[in-house]
């Protein structure tokens, strides 16, 4: 799936990085706790939450993230923008919840990473 | 070739907004000098619960860098309150942080398992009411 996809199965609004929307991604995940993405997630490409602070960029960054997807109507400050657009990171918000922003994306197959690594 | 090159942050303890700026650097330095982009990932993340550790408990720190020709060494430094219970601090879901820590997505009690979790060596030296050093090693061979 093309971040483009993400972007038209959410109706999400691109906020940076709309250069990037070709990209290929072929997993997510979905949280709220920057700990759990942190210690749980393996080879995510693009994270769903409905956090705003710049920890969530800065987690994104860390764990090699291409695109950050705020749910629920969720906007994220002028500085945090900026600094995803530092690190090429891809800004989407959706007014969709996070179950239906994730089922709708999960639907479509993007899913999560097995064990040894593929999709 | 045996010198270290060597990255020093000063932590900010006041701000949680800043939290997490000086892994973003050193991501970004590491990946100028080249190095494997699984280890920056590693090197990276174990940092990064480090350095909001810091923030979230002891009104910040330092945190030294040393890359060496075969590994590379991290040492977060911090004069908080100490860890009373090293052991319990190691366990998984296990958390002292207050609760507007886990409203800002941390606090889980993740933190130093992950840190362990993703480095080859971890050393813990705290003292109650003095302070915490943490000394971390990834390898590169």
């Amino acid at each position: 799936m093309k971040i483009r996809d993400i972007k038209e199965l959410l109706n999400a609004e691109v906020l940076c990085c709309d250069e990037e929307l070709e990209k290929e991604v072929n997993s997510a995940c979905g949280s709220d706790m920057m700990s759990d993405v942190l210690a749980y997630v393996k080879d995510q490409a693009v994270l769903l939450t409905g956090l705003l602070n710049p920890q969530v960029i800065r987690t994104a960054e860390m764990m090699d993230m291409v695109c950050i997807v705020f749910v629920r109507s969720k906007k994220p400050t002028k500085e945090m923008v900026e600094l995803a657009k530092q690190l090429d990171i891809v800004v989407l918000a959706t007014n969709l919840r996070m179950y239906e922003a994730c089922g709708r994306l999960y639907s479509k197959g993007l899913g999560t990473l097995k064990e040894n690594g593929e999709a | 070739m045996s010198e270290a090159i060597n990255f020093h942050y000063v932590v900010d303890g006041d701000d949680f907004t800043s939290a997490g700026e000086a892994s973003v650097d050193i991501k970004r330095k590491l990946r100028q000098l080249g190095v494997d982009p699984a280890i920056i990932r590693r090197v990276s993340i174990a940092m990064y619960e480090g350095e909001v550790n810091m923030v979230i408990h002891a009104e910040g720190g330092t945190v030294d860098v040393n890359v060496y020709e075969d590994k590379i060494e991290m040492i977060l430094s911090d004069e908080g309150p100490g860890i009373a219970n090293v052991e319990l601090a190691m366990k998984a879901g296990f958390s002292t942080a207050p609760d507007y820590v886990r409203s800002l997505g941390f606090g889980a009690g993740m933190g130093l398992p992950n840190m362990k979790s993703y480095t080859d060596g971890m050393e813990i030296d705290t003292k109650i009411g003095v302070g915490t050093t943490i000394t971390m090693v990834v390898n590169l061979k």
